[in-house]
């Protein structure tokens, strides 16, 4: 079984994901794990699927969607991941503060530093106020923390790290 | 005395994000700060409590009035309070929660559904307890954070538990 890893992304319109959704199941394709939302206005799609048909086959099946130009699409092989083992403990990171350039890169470069892997991470923009959160799996968290509140000072935000809920009903 | 309306300070903020001072309850100023809070809440739509870091002022007092919505089961009415504290807090539940000094977003929110606070009333001398539950305690709880310098921003349950409020595309 062959993986691939597809990204759609462009102008939003009703039915996008039902085009791809479609076209990749009559190929055979079984989506697996996938994010697909709004990013300002944009749709973006990325989705891991598997099945027989080559990466050829795929680009030249979701071809039409993008002859007018408001849907950029890319089609790649990926190789099979083992499963995820997750190392140290969950986290949440939160981040707000005023917009300014290069927060993601600055408050990711400590995490990777503190040993930290960011296994989930969204941002916001609203107005002038820039809002990460971040899910992060890390063996040494107060070591993190250390390494956040300088980050948050040198960058004029606010920063927290707390333990993710991890009940289960 | 009647309360002022003053203007609803918005994240990115510094007051927002610092921790507010104990208060003299019976300080004239402070009684004025609690009628403005009052004052500005009742005009503002939708709005079910503001604290003094919200108007800019780094004080530790709030109001809350969850009177007739649909998520609340005990109501006080208006309550206004200084130097409040969680005495006890129980029985955590997500909730989704949104903030007037941050009017785009909302999120996912953790918070105790059954909670006794301690604070004073304003010109209140003697520290008064109230035992409450479901919105009402949410509300507080919101509010307690605001003079903590907290936003429901710092307490958001994981990467997609923000989530904007308008329609980028209109």
């Amino acid at each position: 079984m062959n993986e691939y890893a597809v990204t759609v992304i462009g102008h939003d319109r009703p039915g996008i994901i039902a085009d791809v959704a479609e076209i990749l199941a009559r190929l055979g394709l079984n989506l697996t794990d996938s994010t697909m939302t709004r990013l300002r206005g944009h749709f973006a799609m990325t989705l891991v699927c598997a099945g027989p048909p080559s990466a050829e086959e795929i680009d030249a099946a979701l071809e039409p969607l993008t002859v007018d130009r408001t849907l950029l699409v890319s089609v790649r092989g990926v190789v099979e991941e083992p499963a995820y083992e997750p190392s140290g403990s969950h986290h949440v990171l939160t981040l707000h503060g005023a917009d300014r350039l290069g927060i993601v890169a600055t408050v990711a470069r400590a995490v990777a530093e503190a040993g930290g892997n960011i296994t989930d991470l969204t941002t916001r923009l609203s107005g002038s106020l820039y809002v990460v959160v971040a899910e992060v799996d890390v063996a040494d968290p107060d070591a993190l923390g250390v390494a956040l509140r300088s980050v948050a000072q040198r960058l004029g935000v606010e920063v927290t790290l707390r333990p993710a809920d991890a009940d289960l009903l | 005395m009647t309360g002022a309306v003053r203007t609803v300070v918005r994240a990115p903020a510094e007051v927002l994000g610092t921790p507010s001072e104990p208060v003299d309850p019976t300080a004239p100023e402070i009684l004025q700060l609690a009628e403005d809070l009052v004052a500005t809440m009742r005009v503002s739509p939708g709005c079910v409590g503001l604290a003094a870091p919200q108007v800019g002022v780094g004080a530790q007092v709030f109001a809350v009035d969850v009177t007739g919505h649909p998520k609340a089961r005990t109501v006080h009415g208006e309550l206004v309070l200084c130097n409040a504290r969680i005495v006890e807090a129980s029985q955590w539940q997500k909730g989704r929660e949104g903030c007037m000094s941050v009017p785009d977003l909302t999120g996912d929110v953790k918070r105790a559904n059954r909670l006794v606070v301690a604070g004073f009333a304003p010109g209140g001398t003697e520290e008064i307890e109230i035992t409450t539950d479901a919105f009402e305690a949410r509300a507080l709880q919101h509010e307690i954070d605001h003079c903590a310098g907290l936003l429901f921003l710092d307490r958001v349950a994981g990467a997609h538990a923000v989530y904007a409020r308008k329609v980028y595309l209109e």
